[in-house]
């Protein structure tokens, strides 16, 4: 990925700043650490079908990990995304199911592109509502995205009222089949949400480095005042960051009932926390102002194939939690240590300069 | 009190630095600075940003310790671990950064860490706001000691910062630059009570730099320059002239001269521009003025005279406020800040950390933020050549010393920070420049550079309004000076009738006609 994590380099490294790129590295290095621990100690770990499976279970946190770095360095939090993606599982089966009663006698079913844009404009609209409280109603993100949480899972049971919409294989004579592709389509090999993310990953890397909202998002995260007088929209950037966490969880949520062909309004419970740990564990700073999409992917990667591999490995789930909540701790200590340490760095390289 | 003679008896001397010595990470912020500070004078310390002098107070205060060297109090070797260790040993300090929680009462903020306490039942809130009414009334602050600190303007902060400090009853009372928001009355104020202290015998340290204030008050000087004390004196044996040439080893080249220039058509009209008091009256009072092409408008208040917030209603900061904003002749007053940045308005803020900079962000961000819109491509893609090049001439327009643009913007000085806030301002291509005390907190040989920078901006067109709190700086900078005073446009005065006194008249005009109905905290000026 493009992580943007370009050091100056300097003319002689000295030992701490050799050790300050081992820290910049820390993601990268856990990610080959536990992939080479699970390739030697996991039976069945390197072949392609597990690893293809694993990248798929990755997918959907990188997902939501994405829209939550964003969120997070504008020094916001998004706890919505959980239930966004049972809602939007939900409007996808129930409009493949039963499509949009017109009450008068007619009922529209739509076919299958009709129905994922759809869901992803339901997950756009609710990041709008979030975005909205947030910044125009000025309620604490914590809260208003609390609220939604409740809100939207609450909504998701209603529509079935708590039951599951099951086999979503659609009718021919109606159109609207083919909903399995997003979950267990291929293409060129790969499964099609593995390239969703890429698309995603890539096009999110590139808003983040090299268009202006990218830096508008920085910068509000780094010093909101300073960026309203520099005349920033602080308000359409936070939006648009809320809007954008939710169309992830949207994709989330389309392609989980895709896999499953069935919707359940469960689905994705405590989903945020585990995006909220991917984005922390690859750099991102819950203070705002500091994340990268490639150290949050690679963070999915590494939670994604800790549990995996715990699971192949027969530990306990009771273990698996204590050890992700571990590596959690560790990763946000060694960030601490990396940015003292690079402060003294960079104090270094100026005293040289003189 | 008396100045001694030439020997100074050694009993004089209430704490000494020997050779100390203070070592960052690989910087050597101070190199073997020998310091006697004198109790019942004020001991004066000056010196260029990064020289040393808050390194060499923050050792005494207790904040740092030094590397080598020794402290020695009333002729005893002495270790400060701690902050608290210093206060325990008499010694308090005034702060240049504001140290204030901004969420408690001011009373709050003056007995915090050692509350006034009713045993048992807690603290005694009215005790200490009583207390704390006491030292903010010797201060003539106007201050409510129930007021939340972040109620307040900066100016007033840094009163209750003083307050504090003067509460602690230290022996050595330590002063980073207590006046940079302060307005000329305040000042006075303050040195009156600085001379109080003085006749209890408390050895004051006092940073600052403004010269003049030194010369008025200092008994000892001494100059510091890059980490190495360059000078030692009494301020009776030299004048302002050896200061300078002691800090920066040549003369100041002082205010940039004028360029001779044509001055163009109006470039910006602002007409009857209100903005509401929260607590009653108007903070900015129906304004108007216009100022044209290759003008500098002086604009000079005391503090709380209403010219931080009548450039944030120019800008557009306030939606409450009301009044219009003409950009040649063009009404922008319906846009947002965006738009108004847009149609060429900039605004250098007062409070640099807050609201001028991206802390986080590099050298190269911070200058490129405000005009992310004239760099892109394809109208959406930045990066590459175009940013570059103009990061550069940034730069090397406004000679900021960035090692490396790509390092963050806190690793450089106040001076060259607030270059950048500058140079952010200038690449949005502004026809009117609003620079919101620009040479707060900077050092003199930066200073020059931005008064030279105002001059060129002037020569080639811009419209400049800035305002200033500094008489000198009013006078030798503005082609006309305006006074506001408590909100209101006083007067706008042409250079050749702009005197001193004329100005200082001014600038208490406001208070008279409001003196009685205004209510809590504003008692600051009686005329």
């Amino acid at each position: 990925m493009t992580s943007a994590t370009t050091v100056a380099v300097p003319a002689k490294p000295t030992s701490g700043s050799i050790l300050l790129t081992l820290m910049k590295l820390r993601t990268f290095i856990a990610l080959f650490a536990v992939f080479a621990f699970f390739a030697i100690f996991a039976p069945n770990f390197l072949s392609t079908a597990n690893l293809i499976l694993m990248s798929k279970h990755v997918a959907l946190n990188a997902f939501l990990a994405m829209g939550m770095t964003f969120v997070i360095v504008t020094g916001g939090i998004d706890l919505s995304v959980g239930s966004i993606v049972g809602l939007c599982g939900m409007v996808a089966g129930g409009l493949i199911l039963y499509g949009v009663d017109l009450q008068f006698g007619y009922t529209i079913y739509f076919n299958i592109v009709e129905v994922a844009l759809i869901t992803l404009v339901v997950g756009i609209i609710i990041g709008l509502i979030n975005g909205l409280l947030i910044t125009k109603l000025n309620v604490a993100p914590f809260i208003a995205t609390l609220g939604t949480l409740y809100m939207a899972r609450g909504f998701a049971l209603l529509s079935s009222d708590g039951q599951t919409f099951p086999n979503l294989v659609g009718k021919p004579e109606l159109g609207n089949t083919g909903f399995a592709f997003l979950g267990s389509g291929r293409l060129i090999g790969l499964p099609v949400s593995i390239w969703m993310l890429i698309v995603v990953a890539l096009a999110a890397a590139y808003v983040a480095r090299y268009t202006p909202i990218g830096r508008h998002i920085f910068a509000v995260g780094g010093n909101e005042r300073a960026a309203r007088m520099s005349g920033i929209r602080v308000d359409r950037v936070k939006i648009a960051v809320y809007m954008f966490s939710g169309f992830c969880a949207a994709i989330v949520g389309l392609v989980t009932s895709s896999e499953l062909m069935a919707s359940h309004p469960a689905t994705g419970n405590s989903y945020e926390l585990n995006a909220i740990a991917a984005a922390v564990l690859g750099g991102t700073s819950m203070s705002g102002g500091r994340g990268t999409i490639g150290g949050t992917i690679v963070g999915a990667f590494v939670i994604g194939i800790l549990s995996d591999g715990l699971v192949m490995m027969g530990v306990s789930s009771f273990w698996q939690m204590v050890i992700k909540g571990l590596v959690i701790v560790v990763a946000v200590v060694v960030d601490q240590a990396q940015r003292r340490l690079q402060q003294r760095v960079t104090l270094m390289q100026l005293a040289k300069n003189g | 009190m008396n100045t001694v003679d030439r020997v100074t008896p050694p009993d004089d001397c209430v704490l000494e630095l020997e050779d100390v010595t203070k070592v960052y990470s690989g910087i050597v912020a101070v190199k073997k600075a020998n310091l006697r500070l004198r109790r019942g004078a004020v001991n004066v310390l000056v010196g260029e940003n990064g020289a040393g002098k808050s390194t060499l107070m923050r050792i005494i205060a207790g904040v740092e310790r030094p590397t080598l060297g020794r402290i020695i109090l009333d002729g005893k070797p002495v270790q400060f671990d701690s902050p608290a260790d210093a206060v325990a040993n008499g010694i308090g300090m005034v702060f240049q950064e504001l140290n204030l929680f901004s969420n408690m009462s001011v009373a709050e903020n003056i007995f915090a860490t050692r509350e006034l306490t009713r045993g048992l039942r807690g603290i005694d809130h009215q005790a200490q706001v009583d207390k704390a009414n006491e030292f903010l009334n010797r201060l003539e602050a106007g201050i409510n000691a129930d007021t939340l600190v972040e109620d307040l303007p900066i100016g007033q902060q840094q009163m209750v910062e003083i307050a504090k400090a003067v509460s602690l009853k230290a022996r050595i009372l330590i002063m980073d630059e207590p006046t940079s928001a302060l307005s000329a009355a305040e000042v006075d104020i303050l040195f009156k009570v600085i001379a109080e202290l003085k006749a209890q015998g408390v050895a004051i340290v006092y940073i600052s730099h403004r010269l003049e204030e030194l010369m008025r008050i200092g008994d000892y000087i001494t100059v510091l320059r890059d980490g190495q004390i360059t000078g030692q004196a009494q301020v009776k044996d030299i004048d302002t002239q050896w200061i300078v040439r002691s800090m920066i080893g040549s003369d100041a080249k002082d205010f940039a001269k004028s360029v001779s220039h044509t001055i163009g058509s109006e470039a910006i009209r602002v007409e009857d521009v209100c903005l509401p008091r929260v607590q009653g009256g108007f903070a900015v009072d129906h304004v108007s003025l216009s100022v044209r092409a290759g003008e500098i408008l002086g604009i000079y208040g005391l503090m709380g005279a209403g010219r931080s917030e009548l450039f944030e209603c120019i800008m557009g900061r306030h939606t409450h406020s009301t009044g219009k904003v003409f950009i040649e002749g063009k009404d922008i007053s319906a846009g947002d800040t965006t738009r108004r940045i847009r149609q060429g308005l900039a605004l250098i803020p007062e409070d640099r950390q807050r609201e001028g900079l991206v802390q986080i962000l590099s050298i190269a961000n911070n200058l490129t933020l405000a005009s992310l819109n004239r760099l892109v491509r394809w109208g959406f893609h930045i990066g590459g050549v175009k940013e570059k090049s103009a990061i550069r001439e940034a730069i090397a327009d406004l000679a900021i010393k960035a090692p490396n643009p790509d390092f963050e913007v806190t690793s450089m000085s106040g001076g060259n920070q607030q270059k950048v806030v500058i140079g952010k301002a200038l690449m949005t291509g502004p026809k009117v420049l609003l620079m919101d005390e620009p040479s707060r907190g900077i050092d003199v040989g930066a200073k020059a550079d931005v008064f030279r920078t105002m001059r060129r901006l002037a020569g080639e067109g811009l419209a400049i309004l800035f305002s200033t709190s500094d008489l000198e700086e009013v006078m030798a900078l503005s082609d006309r000076v305006a006074v506001m005073s408590n909100g209101r446009l006083i007067t706008v005065l042409d250079r050749e009738h702009a005197t001193e006194a004329a100005v200082i008249a001014a600038s208490a005009e406001g208070h008279k006609a409001f003196s009685r109905e205004v209510g809590t905290g504003s008692r600051q000026e009686n005329a």
